[in-house]
């Protein structure tokens, strides 16, 4: 953490009378989810001191933190005043999280946009693909659907936008790109990304009481492509719950 | 000891709920729970329940329970009414804001409900499985509830049984409060991205309940509400139940209890913690009208909703329900400690 943290200006914006976002910046730029990491690591610092009563929790985005309260138990404008102060003094953190290599099957029945990505951009599937695994993604935020992480780091050659008509049904573990975002659907969902593999590895796990959603925001992801073969069988061994997740990490620990 | 209830018509959509699931929304769990909670306070203190035990969110068509083992007591929140068949086919009506108790073998048959949503507790709450904190069911990740899921036939539940005198059931004497008046809202979180004829409009304006409506949002229409050069999207930030989002077509979107953590469209408002379970009552057609509050303001109206509601509970009476002992009963029908809805004659064989 550096004590560089006055580069942005902070602004406090009311979201009703259960909470408060902080916003950091407008955009989505990593020096500005930096600050939100920051941010959130005093949090974690000043409510395991019992220091933050009444917050019920936060919710770092892209770019903000929305503090949610009880507002039986914390004044609004107090808390509102303590943010302020905190958001002065928070530093920047970056790339804190785990490291996960996550396998995924690039196979065409699992990966129904890649033949239309390499089209649009003049490569073959497999120069998409090999892309795609050479690159180290950041998680930013979750949201959307519980477990739904947003990744940045798609390289700039396969920036395209969104499906005109988003499908009504996308299968469940599908890994995405829309523009330079990154996604993995833990749920079977309506989405509009092009969808360009899927990973038999469960994102999300309501039993798992410690990590119920497999990645967490600074964490890093490299995507490892695997067979079908392969694919099946892990889909298997997670089915059946006998999957340990720690195979999957690289560096940091649950 | 436990008792048991089985789910002998699953009604339509119907969910277990409590306060909601808290302190999971960074990993974008929404905080789902009853959309109106006072209703499930009252619930719960009709039977003397903890105020968070874990209710039936009842909106469209209620369900039939049928008592499996133990004597349990169930209670009506809200506009809906039930009857209680029993092993001899004998009905008795239960009228809202009442509780009824099953025998083994009873049946309750749970109405729809007139406007809105109800809730129906039950003696020692719903007791499925806390999962993440809470039994609010979330179904879209399948979480909470049973198996994350509306009741569905066949479903057992396990309960207290009750345990104050069978005979005699508890009622609420005061009417149920409702506040009137327009809908309270804070501003922002960005309400700087609106024109300001927009948000003159916003206030000035009725907002008609659209069709599209669910635990997750309402869907209104009216005066559009135009943004500014800032445009109709941001980059996602944080919401919570009460925001209201307005995409691109300028008709504002009120975010409900099932919502998403976060969302990418300009908020214009919020609705304050007090008002937001009145939308939980809104129909298809109905017009609402917004006003603007500060913060000491919507502090002020959630003290006075929580001495409303506390009023309501310990207001509470007794009555005996008629004919269900002996002859002497029967003749005491309507025999209650307090007002009782009485208008029609309770029992009755088919």
């Amino acid at each position: 953490m550096t004590a560089d943290s006055s580069a942005l200006p902070v602004r406090l914006l009311s979201v009703g009378d259960t909470a408060w976002t902080v916003e950091f910046g407008s955009d989505i730029d990593p020096a500005i989810h930096g600050r939100v990491l920051g941010f959130c690591s005093l949090l974690d610092t000043l409510s395991g001191d019992g220091r933050l009563d009444g917050v019920v929790e936060w919710v770092p985005t892209f770019r903000s933190v929305t503090v949610h309260f009880n507002p039986e138990q914390a004044d609004a404008m107090a808390l509102h005043g303590l943010l302020g102060e905190l958001a002065g003094k928070s530093g920047i953190l970056s790339a804190a999280g785990c490291h996960w290599h996550i396998p995924v099957c690039f196979d065409a029945d699992c990966a129904p946009d890649l033949a239309d990505v390499a089209a649009a951009k003049g490569m073959t599937p497999e120069a998409v693909v090999d892309l795609l695994t050479g690159s180290v993604f950041s998680v930013y935020m979750l949201g959307f659907l519980p477990g739904f992480p947003y990744l940045g780091g798609v390289p700039e050659v396969l920036d395209m936008p969104r499906l005109a008509s988003p499908r009504k049904v996308v299968p469940a573990r599908s890994i995405a790109i829309a523009g330079r975002m990154c996604a993995a659907y833990p749920w079977e969902s309506p989405g509009g990304w092009r969808l360009l593999g899927r990973t038999p590895i469960r994102l999300f796990d309501a039993t798992n009481v410690r990590r119920p959603a497999l990645l967490a925001p600074g964490d890093q992801v490299v995507w490892e492509a695997i067979d079908r073969a392969t694919y099946d069988e892990l889909d298997r061994e997670c089915a059946a719950g006998h999957f340990d997740l720690a195979r999957l990490m690289r560096e940091g620990g649950l | 000891m436990s008792a048991l209830v089985e789910v002998v018509d699953a009604g339509l959509a119907v969910t277990i709920q409590d306060r909601g699931r808290f302190g999971y929304r960074n990993i974008g769990v929404p905080v789902s729970g009853a959309l109106d909670p006072c209703l499930m306070t009252a619930a719960n203190a009709m039977l003397g329940n903890d105020p968070d035990a874990a209710v039936l969110e009842v909106c469209l068509g209620g369900p039939s329970l049928k008592a499996l083992s133990g004597t349990v007591r169930i209670s009506l929140a809200g506009e809906l009414t039930a009857q209680v068949v029993n092993t001899r086919g004998r009905v008795l009506k239960v009228l809202p804001w009442q509780t009824a108790t099953l025998f083994p073998g009873d049946v309750v048959r749970i109405g729809g409900v007139a406007r809105g949503v109800a809730c129906v507790g039950i003696s020692g709450g719903f007791q499925v499985p806390l999962q993440l904190g809470s039994r609010s069911t979330y179904p879209r990740a399948r979480i909470g509830g049973i198996e994350g899921r509306a009741l569905a036939g066949g479903d057992r539940l396990q309960c207290d049984p009750q345990t104050g005198n069978p005979w005699v059931e508890t009622c609420g004497t005061l009417p149920w409060p409702v506040e009137p008046g327009p809908i309270r809202v804070l501003g922002g979180p960005q309400d700087d991205h609106f024109t300001l004829e927009a948000l003159a409009a916003f206030l000035g304006n009725p907002y008609r309940v659209t069709r599209d409506m669910d635990r997750m949002g309402i869907r209104l229409d009216g005066e559009k509400l135009t943004h500014n050069d800032q445009g109709a999207e941001i980059v996602s930030d944080g919401v919570a139940p009460g925001s209201i989002q307005v995409p691109a077509n300028g008709q504002p979107i009120v975010l409900m209890a099932d919502c998403q953590t976060s969302g990418g469209y300009p908020k214009i408002a919020t609705v304050i913690r007090a008002d937001l379970p009145r939308l939980a009552h809104v129909r298809p057609g109905d017009e609402v009208h917004f006003v603007a509050v500060d913060h000491a303001q919507a502090a002020a109206a959630m003290r006075e909703q929580a001495e409303r509601v506390g009023r309501w509970c310990e207001s509470l009476g007794t009555f005996r329900p008629p004919g269900v002992v002996d002859e002497v009963a029967l003749y005491e029908g309507n025999l209650i400690s307090g007002a009782i809805r009485g208008d029609e004659p309770a029992w009755y064989s088919v």
